[in-house]
Protein backbone atom coordinates (compact mmCIF):
# COMPACT_ATOMS: atom_id res chain seq x y z
CA UNK A 1 0.00 0.00 0.00
CA UNK A 2 2.87 2.43 1.19
CA UNK A 3 4.88 1.21 -1.95
CA UNK A 4 2.02 2.19 -4.22
CA UNK A 5 1.68 5.54 -3.10
CA UNK A 6 5.61 5.67 -3.62
CA UNK A 7 5.00 4.92 -7.13
CA UNK A 8 1.98 6.99 -7.69
CA UNK A 9 4.05 10.09 -6.23
CA UNK A 10 7.10 9.36 -8.23
CA UNK A 11 5.03 9.39 -11.35
CA UNK A 12 3.23 12.02 -11.16
CA UNK A 13 6.40 13.82 -10.09
CA UNK A 14 7.43 12.63 -13.78
CA UNK A 15 4.75 13.51 -15.00
CA UNK A 16 5.00 17.04 -14.00
CA UNK A 17 8.52 17.12 -15.01
CA UNK A 18 7.19 16.56 -18.72
CA UNK A 19 3.93 18.01 -18.85
CA UNK A 20 3.25 20.57 -16.44
CA UNK A 21 6.51 22.49 -15.80
CA UNK A 22 7.22 25.20 -18.57
CA UNK A 23 10.01 24.91 -21.05
CA UNK A 24 13.37 26.10 -20.03
CA UNK A 25 14.73 29.38 -22.45
CA UNK A 26 17.87 28.47 -23.08
CA UNK A 27 18.23 24.46 -22.30
CA UNK A 28 14.57 24.12 -23.64
CA UNK A 29 13.72 20.23 -22.86
CA UNK A 30 17.14 18.55 -21.76
CA UNK A 31 16.79 21.34 -18.80
CA UNK A 32 14.20 18.31 -17.64
CA UNK A 33 16.48 16.39 -16.34
CA UNK A 34 16.55 18.91 -13.15
CA UNK A 35 13.50 17.83 -11.73
CA UNK A 36 14.81 14.64 -11.24
CA UNK A 37 18.55 14.92 -10.79
CA UNK A 38 18.80 17.60 -8.32
CA UNK A 39 15.36 16.36 -6.51
CA UNK A 40 17.39 12.79 -6.00
CA UNK A 41 20.72 15.03 -5.24
CA UNK A 42 18.41 16.02 -2.26
CA UNK A 43 16.87 12.86 -1.29
CA UNK A 44 20.39 11.43 -1.44
CA UNK A 45 22.06 14.19 1.11
CA UNK A 46 19.14 13.99 3.87
CA UNK A 47 20.16 9.94 3.28
CA UNK A 48 23.42 10.75 4.21
CA UNK A 49 22.50 13.12 6.90
CA UNK A 50 20.22 10.70 8.42
CA UNK A 51 23.59 8.24 8.28
CA UNK A 52 25.43 10.74 10.15
CA UNK A 53 22.85 11.41 12.73
CA UNK A 54 22.77 7.50 12.85
CA UNK A 55 26.50 6.86 13.15
CA UNK A 56 27.32 9.53 16.05
CA UNK A 57 23.95 8.02 18.08
CA UNK A 58 25.39 4.63 17.62
CA UNK A 59 28.80 6.14 18.99
CA UNK A 60 27.42 7.57 21.96
CA UNK A 61 24.56 4.83 22.65
CA UNK A 62 25.93 1.79 20.86
CA UNK A 63 22.48 0.69 20.14
CA UNK A 64 22.48 -1.94 17.41
CA UNK A 65 19.36 -0.12 16.28
CA UNK A 66 21.52 3.04 15.16
CA UNK A 67 23.92 0.62 13.16
CA UNK A 68 21.11 -0.59 10.92
CA UNK A 69 19.34 2.86 10.34
CA UNK A 70 23.26 4.20 9.59
CA UNK A 71 24.35 1.02 7.02
CA UNK A 72 20.54 1.03 5.56
CA UNK A 73 20.58 5.16 4.47
CA UNK A 74 23.93 4.80 3.18
CA UNK A 75 23.00 2.23 0.58
CA UNK A 76 20.16 4.34 0.20
CA UNK A 77 22.31 7.60 0.02
CA UNK A 78 24.32 6.05 -2.36
CA UNK A 79 21.60 5.00 -4.71
CA UNK A 80 20.27 8.28 -5.34
CA UNK A 81 24.00 9.57 -5.45
CA UNK A 82 24.42 6.45 -8.38
CA UNK A 83 21.51 8.14 -10.00
CA UNK A 84 23.06 11.59 -9.93
CA UNK A 85 26.12 10.85 -11.20
CA UNK A 86 24.46 8.96 -13.87
CA UNK A 87 21.75 11.24 -15.08
CA UNK A 88 24.60 14.71 -14.41
CA UNK A 89 26.54 13.70 -17.58
CA UNK A 90 23.42 12.69 -19.38
CA UNK A 91 22.05 15.97 -19.20
CA UNK A 92 25.83 17.88 -19.35
CA UNK A 93 26.66 16.58 -23.18
CA UNK A 94 23.76 18.74 -24.41
CA UNK A 95 24.26 21.47 -22.31
CA UNK A 96 28.11 21.90 -22.10
CA UNK A 97 29.25 19.23 -24.84
CA UNK A 98 30.86 17.72 -22.53
CA UNK A 99 30.04 14.15 -20.31
CA UNK A 100 32.44 15.21 -17.36
CA UNK A 101 34.50 17.52 -15.53
CA UNK A 102 36.36 18.04 -12.46
CA UNK A 103 35.33 20.99 -11.38
CA UNK A 104 34.77 21.06 -7.94
CA UNK A 105 30.76 20.13 -7.62
CA UNK A 106 31.43 17.26 -9.72
CA UNK A 107 34.38 16.19 -8.08
CA UNK A 108 33.41 16.60 -4.10
CA UNK A 109 30.15 14.41 -5.68
CA UNK A 110 32.32 11.80 -6.89
CA UNK A 111 34.38 11.65 -3.39
CA UNK A 112 31.19 11.95 -1.72
CA UNK A 113 30.31 8.30 -4.00
CA UNK A 114 33.50 6.89 -3.35
CA UNK A 115 33.17 7.88 0.71
CA UNK A 116 29.79 5.95 1.10
CA UNK A 117 31.51 3.06 -1.25
CA UNK A 118 34.24 2.66 1.31
CA UNK A 119 31.73 2.94 4.31
CA UNK A 120 30.16 -0.15 2.67
CA UNK A 121 32.66 -2.10 2.02
CA UNK A 122 34.85 -1.40 5.29
CA UNK A 123 31.76 -2.95 6.92
CA UNK A 124 32.44 -6.16 4.81
CA UNK A 125 35.80 -6.43 5.79
CA UNK A 126 34.92 -7.19 9.73
CA UNK A 127 33.31 -9.62 11.07
CA UNK A 128 33.08 -9.11 14.95
CA UNK A 129 30.00 -7.17 15.03
CA UNK A 130 30.06 -4.59 17.79
CA UNK A 131 34.23 -3.71 16.25
CA UNK A 132 32.10 -2.94 12.90
CA UNK A 133 29.31 -1.29 13.91
CA UNK A 134 31.66 1.20 15.79
CA UNK A 135 34.28 1.59 12.89
CA UNK A 136 31.99 2.28 10.44
CA UNK A 137 29.97 4.50 12.56
CA UNK A 138 33.39 7.16 13.14
CA UNK A 139 34.12 6.20 9.24
CA UNK A 140 30.40 7.54 8.38
CA UNK A 141 30.63 10.36 10.78
CA UNK A 142 34.06 11.64 8.68
CA UNK A 143 32.61 10.78 5.46
CA UNK A 144 29.71 12.83 6.40
CA UNK A 145 32.33 16.12 6.17
CA UNK A 146 32.03 15.84 1.98
CA UNK A 147 28.70 16.68 2.17
CA UNK A 148 28.77 20.47 2.97
CA UNK A 149 31.55 20.71 0.52
CA UNK A 150 29.27 19.18 -1.96
CA UNK A 151 26.41 21.90 -1.17
CA UNK A 152 28.97 24.66 -0.66
CA UNK A 153 31.10 24.04 -3.88
CA UNK A 154 28.97 26.15 -6.39
CA UNK A 155 28.83 28.72 -4.06
CA UNK A 156 32.09 29.05 -2.86
CA UNK A 157 33.79 28.34 -6.20
CA UNK A 158 32.96 29.31 -9.47
CA UNK A 159 32.62 25.94 -11.49
CA UNK A 160 31.40 24.65 -15.09
CA UNK A 161 27.89 23.44 -12.84
CA UNK A 162 25.65 26.44 -13.21
CA UNK A 163 25.58 28.11 -9.74
CA UNK A 164 22.35 27.17 -7.28
CA UNK A 165 18.97 27.92 -8.46
CA UNK A 166 17.63 27.50 -4.94
CA UNK A 167 19.39 29.03 -2.06
CA UNK A 168 21.50 30.71 -4.00
CA UNK A 169 21.06 34.33 -3.18
CA UNK A 170 19.98 37.76 -4.82
CA UNK A 171 19.28 37.09 -8.73
CA UNK A 172 18.96 33.65 -8.31
CA UNK A 173 15.59 31.60 -8.27
CA UNK A 174 12.97 29.84 -10.45
CA UNK A 175 9.73 30.58 -12.23
CA UNK A 176 6.90 30.03 -9.67
CA UNK A 177 5.38 26.85 -11.77
CA UNK A 178 9.14 25.28 -12.13
CA UNK A 179 9.51 25.30 -8.26
CA UNK A 180 6.48 24.01 -7.74
CA UNK A 181 7.31 21.33 -9.95
CA UNK A 182 10.85 20.96 -8.13
CA UNK A 183 9.82 20.84 -4.93
CA UNK A 184 7.09 18.61 -6.09
CA UNK A 185 9.57 16.26 -7.46
CA UNK A 186 11.77 16.47 -4.00
CA UNK A 187 8.44 15.63 -2.07
CA UNK A 188 7.94 12.63 -4.55
CA UNK A 189 11.97 11.46 -3.91
CA UNK A 190 12.29 11.91 -0.59
CA UNK A 191 8.99 9.44 -0.24
CA UNK A 192 10.59 7.18 -2.08
CA UNK A 193 13.59 7.67 -0.05
CA UNK A 194 11.98 6.74 3.23
CA UNK A 195 10.37 3.80 2.26
CA UNK A 196 13.71 2.60 0.85
CA UNK A 197 15.44 3.11 4.14
CA UNK A 198 12.36 1.78 5.48
CA UNK A 199 12.94 -1.90 3.51
CA UNK A 200 16.64 -1.51 3.91
CA UNK A 201 15.86 -1.10 7.75
CA UNK A 202 13.53 -4.46 7.92
CA UNK A 203 16.63 -6.47 5.91
CA UNK A 204 19.09 -5.45 8.67
CA UNK A 205 16.79 -5.89 10.94
CA UNK A 206 16.26 -9.60 10.09
CA UNK A 207 20.19 -10.18 9.73
CA UNK A 208 20.43 -8.79 13.25
CA UNK A 209 17.58 -11.84 14.30
CA UNK A 210 19.62 -14.03 12.17
CA UNK A 211 22.75 -13.46 13.73
CA UNK A 212 20.66 -14.31 17.85
CA UNK A 213 19.27 -17.86 16.60
CA UNK A 214 22.76 -18.90 15.02
CA UNK A 215 24.16 -17.68 18.40
CA UNK A 216 21.38 -20.04 20.49
CA UNK A 217 22.04 -22.60 18.31
CA UNK A 218 25.84 -23.12 18.96
CA UNK A 219 25.20 -22.67 22.51
CA UNK A 220 22.68 -25.61 22.58
CA UNK B 1 14.59 15.59 -30.38
CA UNK B 2 18.00 14.15 -29.41
CA UNK B 3 17.72 16.38 -26.45
CA UNK B 4 14.14 14.51 -25.39
CA UNK B 5 16.24 11.39 -26.19
CA UNK B 6 18.43 12.56 -23.36
CA UNK B 7 15.94 13.32 -20.90
CA UNK B 8 13.81 9.91 -21.09
CA UNK B 9 17.22 7.94 -21.16
CA UNK B 10 18.01 10.11 -17.42
CA UNK B 11 14.74 9.07 -16.59
CA UNK B 12 14.94 5.52 -17.37
CA UNK B 13 18.35 4.86 -16.63
CA UNK B 14 17.78 6.27 -13.05
CA UNK B 15 14.73 4.68 -12.43
CA UNK B 16 16.15 1.38 -13.30
CA UNK B 17 18.78 2.55 -10.45
CA UNK B 18 16.29 2.30 -7.80
CA UNK B 19 14.27 -0.56 -9.12
CA UNK B 20 16.99 -2.88 -9.44
CA UNK B 21 18.22 -1.50 -5.71
CA UNK B 22 14.55 -2.59 -4.44
CA UNK B 23 14.68 -5.74 -6.19
CA UNK B 24 18.28 -6.56 -4.68
CA UNK B 25 16.95 -5.41 -1.08
CA UNK B 26 13.42 -7.42 -1.47
CA UNK B 27 15.59 -10.60 -3.11
CA UNK B 28 18.29 -10.66 -0.15
CA UNK B 29 15.00 -9.67 2.66
CA UNK B 30 13.40 -13.36 1.41
CA UNK B 31 15.93 -15.19 1.41
CA UNK B 32 17.52 -14.21 5.11
CA UNK B 33 13.87 -15.04 6.10
CA UNK B 34 13.97 -18.38 4.25
CA UNK B 35 16.93 -18.64 6.53
CA UNK B 36 15.64 -17.41 9.52
CA UNK B 37 12.65 -19.76 9.66
CA UNK B 38 14.84 -23.04 8.58
CA UNK B 39 17.45 -22.18 11.90
CA UNK B 40 14.44 -21.42 13.95
CA UNK B 41 12.59 -24.96 13.02
CA UNK B 42 16.03 -26.39 14.03
CA UNK B 43 15.89 -24.71 17.50
CA UNK B 44 12.27 -25.83 18.69
CA UNK B 45 13.36 -29.51 16.89
CA UNK B 46 16.29 -28.96 19.00
CA UNK B 47 14.43 -28.19 22.61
Amino acid sequence: MIGAAVLFLVGAAAYASFYIAPEERTMRVIQRIFYFHAASAWAGMTAFSICFVANLLYVWRRDEKWDSLGVSSAEVGLAFITVVLITGPIWAKPAWGIYWTWDARLTSTFVLWLLYISYLLLRTLIEEPDRRALLSALFGIFAFIDVPIVFGAIRWWRTQHPAPVIMGGPGSGLEPTMRKVFFFSVLALHALMVFLIAERYRLEKLRTDLELVRRELEAT
Amino acid sequence: MKSLDSVFAAYIVGWAVFFVFYLTVARRTSSLREELDRLKNSLNRGK
